[in-house]
């Protein structure tokens, strides 16, 4: 009858009249308690370790916080922003419009800084994907170990490049050696929207093209290391009873290890368009400012919501046009999340191994 | 179909540790052979050398013979891959892949061989079932995933898997070891019925069993901590368990030790 475990919870609440009915409910041995409703403290309470009650309370603490932390930020983006939103001359959803050089007749929509960010971050996820799922599977499954350890290290050391020292290489190097390419494929595929001639100077380089290519860079060591460590978690009875079928080793890959890594290597694919969709700096020095809108075609220029904000900066003076951007900034917020939570779902999905 | 084994002055490497040492040993066909001994004296590492999943292990070594009817496994000519696919093998832990269905659990192996037509797998897929004395208990939910059965019914899902693709031999390590005493007893009513088709050894550390499913019983033991394992005799089951040739075997079947 003594169930030591009823009194935890009402050990720190104060008025010994309520905390009786508090864990009655899932408990129903609580007869204990009731001789002593008087008591000032409750002296039936466990011990618990003050190291307990220290830890319990970081924790949840840090929880608390993170949390906290978020919901001002979100808060932050809404009530700065809405001053802007009412002053706002167009549709701030569907314009292609962005001027706000004059705080009195705001004209700012999103619709472009939106598909150009949603084009960069998705030709880059396009081009890391795959090669992050193969370079995760040779570190895996194919190089000998002697050589895994260090080629891993090389990948890691990849995510520690400065995002400024890659925007100066996508400008100065990969721009030029891209600009044939960009020709070729303008000249023989340019019947495919994609590939049409674009709003901006193609040898200058300053396209949504070379911009996807290093955010794909940038975004690669993430995605290799979270896949690479999913991977590496495989259950050897798993991957035995394979081989023990006759499987080789790319059926083994292929029957274990690629279903049992298939939610990670999504989410870290996720990760990864995460940190795409919020690249700024690269993209900033990289994209080369158009014109005319957005045409869908890899060789337009225009500017993505994070290079856009961090452009505008000398702007920022003015409450109101500051709002505009802040408006953007929130679009942003909201785009990470809804991606984070589409990657949740896709995980939670895929049960079957938990 | 059922073929005999004979391993020839086998020895085993772990990188530079000496496993097992010099194990000649006959398994005839249609036969369960039993291996008994206490942990780490490399049993276990026999019968994984026995379809040649002993060289996964990084660092791991083989020398010596073991001839599948006559043909060295570990000849430079054969195909580890193929060796596999003619011994099955079966698990300590009961291993179905969890994203596969059922039948596709059954089946798997016949995929990997290359066989498409589906009728031919669905036939296939009822036959192993049958065999495994799993038909009746799954039949309706075919297409449910095999993580879903029991213990017992996932170890028979496994060892339906591994006779799918009609293995000339078939190798039990600890089949047995994770499942309850009824699970058990269905699976060793079951090697009692598949050693009428196919030669099997089973590693076991329940004597009993071994009195009980085997035909013949190999004793191992290792005379101390780094000490290479060594097979110390074999020789019909009734035999070993009523009138062993050596005080240690003697001395581990009764249960008294060094």
């Amino acid at each position: 009858m003594n169930d030591p475990v009823v009194a935890r919870r009402p050990a720190r609440s104060g008025e010994p009249g309520a905390e009786r009915g508090v864990p009655a409910a899932p408990h129903a041995s609580e007869a204990p308690i009731p001789p002593t409703p008087e008591a000032p403290q409750t002296p039936k309470a466990p011990h618990v370790r003050p190291g307990d009650r220290v830890f319990r309370g970081l924790a949840t603490g840090s929880g608390v916080f993170i949390v906290a932390l978020i919901g001002a930020i979100g808060l932050f983006l809404v009530v700065q922003a809405i001053p802007s939103l009412g002053l706002d001359q167009v549709n701030f959803l569907t314009s292609r419009e962005w001027n706000t050089s004059d705080p009195a007749n705001l004209r700012f929509g999103i619709l472009d800084l939106l598909l150009v960010t949603i084009v960069v971050s998705l030709l880059a996820l396009l081009i890391a994907m795959p090669i992050a799922l193969g370079i995760a599977l040779f570190l895996t499954q194919y190089a000998p170990r002697q050589l895994a350890r260090p080629f891993a290290y090389v990948i890691d050391l990849l995510a520690a490049v400065p995002s400024i020292v890659f925007g100066l290489w996508g400008l100065f190097v990969l721009g030029p050696v891209l600009y044939p390419v960009s020709e070729w494929l303008i000249e023989h595929l340019g019947w495919i929207p994609f590939f049409a001639k674009g709003n901006v100077n193609v040898q200058l380089g300053g396209t949504v093209f070379t911009a996807g290519i290093v955010v794909a860079v940038m975004i690669l060591p993430i995605i290799t290391a979270v896949s690479r460590e999913v991977f590496e978690r495989t259950p050897t009875m798993h991957v035995e009873g394979a081989i023990a079928l006759g499987a080789t080793k790319w059926e083994v890959v292929r029957t274990t290890v690629l279903p049992f890594g298939k939610a990670g290597y999504v989410s870290a694919s996720m990760l990864g368009l995460g940190r795409a969709l919020g690249e700024t700096i690269a993209v900033m020095i990289i994209l080369s400012t158009a014109t005319s809108a957005f045409g869908w075609s890899l060789f337009d220029g225009g500017a993505t919501f994070a290079s856009k904000i961090a452009l505008a900066a000398p702007e920022f003076n003015d409450p109101r046009s500051a709002g505009a951007y802040i408006a953007a900034g929130l679009v942003l917020f909201v785009l990470t999340f809804v991606v984070n939570a589409i990657a949740r779902s896709i995980v939670a999905g895929h049960k079957e191994y938990e | 179909m059922a073929k005999r084994l004979d391993i020839k002055d086998l020895n085993l490497y772990y990188g530079k540790f000496h496993a097992v040492e010099n194990v000649s040993l006959a398994v005839p066909p249609r036969n369960v052979t039993a291996f008994i001994g206490p942990s780490g004296c490399g049993k276990s590492t026999v019968l994984r050398s026995l379809n040649r999943m002993h060289e996964v292990a990084p660092g791991a070594r083989v020398e010596g013979k073991v001839l599948l009817d006559g043909e060295d496994i570990y000849a430079s000519t054969v195909d580890p891959v193929e060796v596999r696919r003619t011994i099955g093998m079966v698990f300590q832990r009961p291993n179905p892949f969890p994203t596969m269905s059922i039948r596709d659990n059954v089946v798997a192996g016949l995929k990997l061989a290359g066989v498409k037509n589906k009728k031919e797998l669905d036939e296939v897929a009822e036959r192993s079932l049958r065999g495994a004395n799993l038909w009746n208990e799954v039949k309706d939910r075919l297409d449910r995933p095999g993580g879903g059965l029991s213990g017992g019914q996932q170890q028979r899902l496994c060892i339906a898997r591994a006779i799918a693709v009609q293995p000339d031999v078939l190798l039990m390590d600890e089949p047995c070891s994770a499942l309850d005493p009824i699970s058990t007893l269905a699976i060793e009513d079951l090697i009692t019925e598949l050693k009428k088709d196919y030669t099997i050894v089973i590693v076991t550390h329940n004597m009993q069993q071994a009195a009980r499913v085997s035909d013949q019983t190999a004793f191992f033991n290792l005379l101390g901590v780094g000490q290479p394992g060594q097979l110390i005799e074999v020789d019909d089951t009734e035999k070993i368990f009523s009138n062993p040739g050596q005080k240690a075997t003697e001395d581990y079947i009764s249960g008294r030790f060094g």
